[in-house]
């Protein structure tokens, strides 16, 4: 295994296991203010020190890897269970079918995907759900191109044209022959939307149009502490590098997982 | 040797002499930008930042404590029954286009101001008037309806301010009073710059030039103080970084009143919260000390009516409110009312953003819901303010002595109480200082005692400048930011 595959899958481990705990257990109650014990730096009682609310940071990130991780996770969903399909239908169908969701893709590529973003929040009022469908709309033309071009070099080798001969219809090939030859792909991919969405998320959060107080989010938590980066550094470091680490685990995760699964760059070596 | 020396000497003799000059300009940041530069139309706070005292002058003015001053008003008398004031007006007053300001300009603006189809913002202020006439150039005669003993203090409000009606119509963008200083130029979304006016009838201001930088960011902010974009910042927008700036030599920190009572505006005319029980229930759910320091750092003073703490007649009405999360759960339970969710709507300010967490996380502590959404002021304006859609919002209400706004029907948290109305009417009517008082008493009692909305604290004036200017203003008795006095020292 190689290096950066095991820090990769140890720093996004880290995440989705304070995620997953804070589902349980948090150090402290997110939703309670202490405000007398404001902006403490780190202590035994406060590991990561507290915020300008006296909340416990390294509550807030637990409970700010699980929004991150949650919207970042669906909205990759969105992405996959829609571009999937639609990558496959133009790769089995060339012609007019493959024009139009190419061409459709090529429509939503056009726009700048956080300014999307922020256009949809803006609109139909910032929430977690629709930070969740604006990065997820964006998530969809990446996995068609990726499945159709996958796909499309499939469709000419043998063993599909024996499969067409043998009678099985188009659909049928595509989902029994060319996903789960493409799965290696998209799962590469996958990750580093992955990696994107929490980032879209952090950004969507940091200008107020994620998830909304009090849910905590590692972009909010940003913004909150900008005024107060010469006051109480740590309120500012902690959710940075939460943000960096989780990012840069799950960018590792996907080089190291292409290495591993891409059959293309398995037969150059 | 030689030839080397003299540049260097020049250079010398140049520096040294910059250092002698104090600095003839001075920017000055803000954090709103106007949206139009009239203050006898716009309802803005950072109009009469930019233009009050500096570009327009009306009758009378507030000085630097609140106190009503003559402006374009040598001296004015009233008359032995209180409805008849004669205002004898300065000669010499041109406006900034040269043309001269004369007795007609001030019937003008009071006609224009009190008239069916105008756009002033305040116009109870000249609600009082019957008549304005002019039996000589200097001297307008004001009749009023009813006695009024604060005539001379309404006619100094930012809105009341005289202007000429030639230019009347184009001042929102071109506003040409009487003012020691002349507007320049209105770069859009950055600043505003005066100049000084040469022929400005109290003498030449000490700054030749004055630029009003606006700054919304509160990282922005303090970045542009320190990096010495701005050189004062009258109403600083992160009071986390004051003590950081205190200790700075290069700047001083100015901690003053405002007229600003903050307030967990409540919609009483909305369903449950036009049950009075409901109201108390959330006003002693409110710990006041934590919004203070969790907020504002520190900065504020906490009130427990619509009345500003430094003013002689303030009543400490704070026990009435005071923080009491039993007594709170107590009188839901009493009212009826269970799982209770309100939507509360918080403005840009650090006060309200800020705030608004903290009073949700009290509010959930006794049992109340709430969904907080955050609005740029023009989305509060038109949905909070004027279309009254709201259960809980925050805001300061910067203008001073303002309590009379709880006996307007059509007033966004809709209160008008009749017996209130009759109060507020009552103290239009009285003169004498006592009476006053104890008018002014029972209206802070009663609007504490029917807990209309949660009163929160005055909002302290948190103002930045560098440590060589002089002659700011320390508090805000009016939205102003006079620049008259302010210069440099060594």
């Amino acid at each position: 295994m190689k290096p950066g595959l095991a820090i990769g899958g140890v720093l996004a481990g880290v995440a989705l296991i304070a995620a997953l705990v804070s589902l349980v257990w948090t150090p402290y109650d997110v939703t309670v203010l202490t405000i007398a014990e404001k902006l403490q730096t780190p202590s035994p009682a406060h590991w990561l020190g507290t915020d300008h609310f006296g909340r416990d940071i390294a509550a807030m990130l637990m409970v700010g890897a699980r929004t991150s991780l949650a919207v970042a996770l669906v909205a990759v969903g969105i992405g996959m269970g829609l571009g999937v399909p639609l990558g496959l239908l133009a790769a089995a169908r060339p012609g007019w079918a493959d024009e139009l969701t190419m061409r459709g893709n090529d429509l939503i590529f056009a726009f700048p995907s956080l300014v999307i973003a922020i256009l949809i929040t803006a609109v139909f009022g910032p929430s977690a759900i629709n930070a969740i469908i604006a990065i997820g709309i964006f998530n969809i033309p990446v996995f068609a191109r990726v499945t159709r071009g996958g796909a499309m070099s499939l469709w000419t080798l043998d063993y599909i044209r024996a499969a067409q001969v043998a009678g099985k219809g188009r659909a049928r090939i595509s989902a029994e022959h060319i996903l789960p030859n493409i799965a290696n792909l998209l799962i590469v991919q996958g990750t580093i939307q992955f990696s994107l969405g929490i980032l879209a998320e952090a950004g969507l959060s940091y200008v107020g149009l994620g998830a909304q107080p009090p849910l905590p989010s590692w972009g909010r938590m940003l913004a909150d502490a900008q005024t107060m980066v010469t006051l109480a550094p740590h309120v500012a470091i902690f959710p940075g590098l939460a943000i960096v680490a989780t990012v840069l685990g799950l960018n590792l995760l996907g080089d190291g997982l292409r290495d591993a699964l891409d059959p293309r760059l398995r037969r150059a070596r | 040797m030689k030839k080397l020396f003299k540049p260097a000497f020049a250079a010398l003799l140049l520096s040294a002499g910059m250092a002698w000059a104090a600095p003839d300009s001075i920017t000055v940041g803000m954090v709103l930008e106007p949206p139009n530069l009239d203050p006898t139309s716009g309802a803005a706070a950072a109009i009469d930042e930019v233009v009050y005292a500096n570009v327009f002058e009306g009758l009378t003015r507030f000085g630097p404590d609140g106190a009503v001053l003559p402006g374009l008003a040598e001296a004015w008398e009233v008359s032995p029954d209180g409805k008849i004031w004669t205002f004898f007006l300065r000669s010499g007053v041109t406006y900034h286009d040269g043309s001269a300001f004369d007795a007609y300009d001030v019937e003008f603006s009071l006609n224009r101001a009190r008239a069916a189809d105008s756009a002033n913002a305040q116009k109870p202020l000249f609600a009082g008037i019957e008549l304005v006439e002019v039996f000589e150039p200097g001297v307008v005669v004001v009749s009023l309806n009813a006695p009024d003993g604060a005539f001379a203090w309404k006619m100094a409000w930012g809105d009341a301010v005289i202007v000429a009606p030639e230019t009347a119509a184009s001042l929102a963008t071109n506003p040409v009073g009487t003012g020691p200083f002349v507007f320049s130029e209105w770069v859009q979304g950055d600043h505003v710059t005066l100049t000084a006016n040469e022929n400005y009838w109290g003498g030449k201001p000490a700054l030749a030039k004055a630029t009003f930088r606006f700054i919304s960011d509160p990282t922005a902010a303090f970045a542009a103080m320190m990096a010495g974009d701005v050189d004062a910042f009258p109403n600083f927008p992160a009071p986390e970084t004051l003590p950081q700036l205190a200790a700075d030599p290069r700047f001083k920190v100015i901690i003053g009143s405002t007229e600003g009572e903050t307030i967990l505006a409540m919609n009483n005319k909305q369903s449950p919260l036009d049950n009075v029980l409901v109201r108390e229930a959330v006003a002693h759910a409110i710990n006041r000390q934590d919004i203070i320091d969790g907020a504002m750092f520190g900065y504020g003073t906490p009130i427990g009516t619509h009345f500003a703490p430094h003013n002689p007649d303030y009543v400490d009405l704070t026990a009435l409110s005071a923080y009491d999360p039993e007594r709170s759960k107590a009188l839901l339970t009493e009212a009826g009312v269970t799982g209770l969710k309100l939507r509360l709507a918080l403005p840009p300010p650090t006060y309200a953003r800020r705030g608004g967490e903290i009073i949700a996380a009290q509010l959930r502590a006794v049992g109340i819901e709430t969904e907080i959404t955050n609005m740029e002021w023009a989305q509060w304006l038109e949905q909070v303010f004027r279309g009254r859609d709201f259960d809980l919002t925050i805001v300061s209400h910067t203008e001073p002595m303002d309590v009379d706004i709880y006996a307007r029907p059509d007033y966004y948290f809709q209160y008008a109480r009749p017996e209130f109305v009759e109060l507020m009417d009552q103290l239009k009517g009285t003169s004498d200082v006592a009476a006053r008082s104890d008018l002014l008493a029972q209206a802070q009692e009663m609007i504490a005692k029917d807990y209309v909305n949660g009163y929160l604290f005055q909002l302290a004036k948190t103002g930045v400048a560098n440590a060589k200017i002089e002659g700011l203003w320390e508090n805000s008795p009016t939205q102003a930011n006079d620049l008259t006095a302010v210069h440099w020292v060594d």
